[in-house]
């Protein structure tokens, strides 16, 4: 064996050895990188009150009510949902159908008091017109706004 | 090919010929791009005139990446054939990948602000990206490190590719964990999830962004050549005159 081929194995058993190590790292810690859980996570869980957390899903349509400061509104998956209460002001994106995140505990009465809502924006862009033309022509499901990431599989 | 690249004249000389080229495609696709991106685009439906940032946002996050792609792929030639100028492509590059990376996490924070409402979240991808910043930073450290530039470039090297683990965690940190950041737009299996109008200024953006690279490392290398040759001379003089 020449020493070129040594050296180059030598990078090839690096970088293999290396991948497989943080692919065995990132996926113990799998639960800790993920940046939100979702209602039907929660559900499953039985997570204590009391625990802060970051919960993510699309504010239901319909679910929004303001009173002064205080919004309350509910964030499903649309398998499972959680009414949300959130005192502050909220950003320019927060609207009934929109991605949110938000950071809080759960009460007692397994209601989630947030104290920062984040809202999420999807992948897709395009100029308003074409939105308003897909909406029309009733393709908008399939096309765009569908925050894949944001509605669990089988439902 | 590889080893023709490796006579440092010879790179010079192809070097000198990419050079005009280069110059022309980053003063074409940056200027064509940026003003079509931000002067003559379309609003987003959801984030309206703001969505602009994305011109210099994600043209800047491919080329920190793109630079460490090309940087890990260098030192690995240069540790596995001992290729000279592989090396000083890859310590070239480095600034530029800083810098670019860099663009893209302060403007992610300006277009983060208004958007989502914060600044800064811990994501998976907001912190990949930061640690990316964080591997050009030690490799540029870890070059100055030793007064010996072979013992430096090896360890930089290493670096390097141990460092290229965090590229595939960068674009598929979004995939693989829920995250604030929305999942990739362009790269994605289905295609592009962006509007032609949206979308070809921002891929002329960035090819423009491609052609500073190179044009900057036709600048940068060169000088690092002349550098190692200056050295080499300075060496040959000090040791002539011990001798006399």
């Amino acid at each position: 064996m020449t020493r070129k081929r040594k050296r180059l194995l030598a990078v090839l058993g690096l970088v293999g050895g290396l991948g497989i190590a943080a692919a065995l790292v990132l996926s113990a810690f799998n639960d800790n990188l993920v940046f939100f859980h979702s209602p039907s996570d929660i559900a499953e869980k039985q997570l204590p009150a009391g625990r802060l957390f970051r919960l993510g899903g699309l504010v239901e349509q319909g679910s929004v009510k303001k009173d002064g400061l205080n919004t309350d509104f509910i964030v499903t998956d649309l398998r499972a949902s959680i009414p949300v209460r959130y005192t502050g002001m909220l950003p320019d994106l927060f609207r009934e159908g929109q991605g949110v995140v938000a950071n809080g505990r759960l009460d007692a009465q397994g209601r989630f008091v947030a104290t920062e809502v984040l809202a999420k924006h999807d992948e897709n862009y395009m100029p308003p017109e074409v939105a308003e033309a897909l909406k029309k022509s009733g393709q908008w499901h399939e096309k765009a706004g569908d925050h894949a990431k944001l509605v669990k599989p089988g439902s | 090919m590889l080893h023709a690249l490796a006579n440092p004249a010879r790179f010079l000389r192809l070097m000198a010929a990419i050079r005009p080229w280069a110059a022309g495609v980053a003063v074409l696709g940056l200027g064509v791009g940026l003003a079509w991106g931000l002067l003559y685009s379309p609003p987003d439906y959801q984030q309206g005139e703001t969505v602009r940032i994305m011109y210099i946002h994600v043209p800047a996050a491919w080329m920190g990446m793109f630079i460490y792609a090309a940087m890990a792929v260098a030192s690995a030639t240069a540790l596995i054939w001992r290729h000279p100028v592989a090396e000083l492509v890859a310590k070239a590059s480095a600034p530029a990948g800083a810098a670019f990376t860099l663009i893209c996490l302060i403007t992610g924070s300006l277009w983060g602000k208004p958007m989502w409402g914060a600044w800064w979240v811990w994501d998976a991808r907001l912190t990949s990206m930061l640690i990316l910043f964080f591997l050009y930073l030690g490799y540029i450290a870890l070059w100055e490190a030793f007064d010996d530039p072979a013992r430096a470039g090896r360890a930089a090297a290493i670096l390097a590719l141990v460092g290229a683990i965090n590229l595939p965690i960068i674009k598929f940190s979004v995939d693989w964990w829920n995250t604030m950041h929305q999942p990739a737009s362009v790269l994605t299996l289905e295609g592009p999830k962006i509007h032609p109008d949206i979308l070809w200024p921002l891929l002329i953006t960035a090819i423009g962004a491609k052609g500073y690279y190179v044009w900057l490392l036709t600048v940068r290398v060169r000088a690092e050549i002349l550098k190692r040759q200056a050295r080499i001379l300075r060496f040959a003089a000090a040791t002539d005159r011990r001798a006399g």
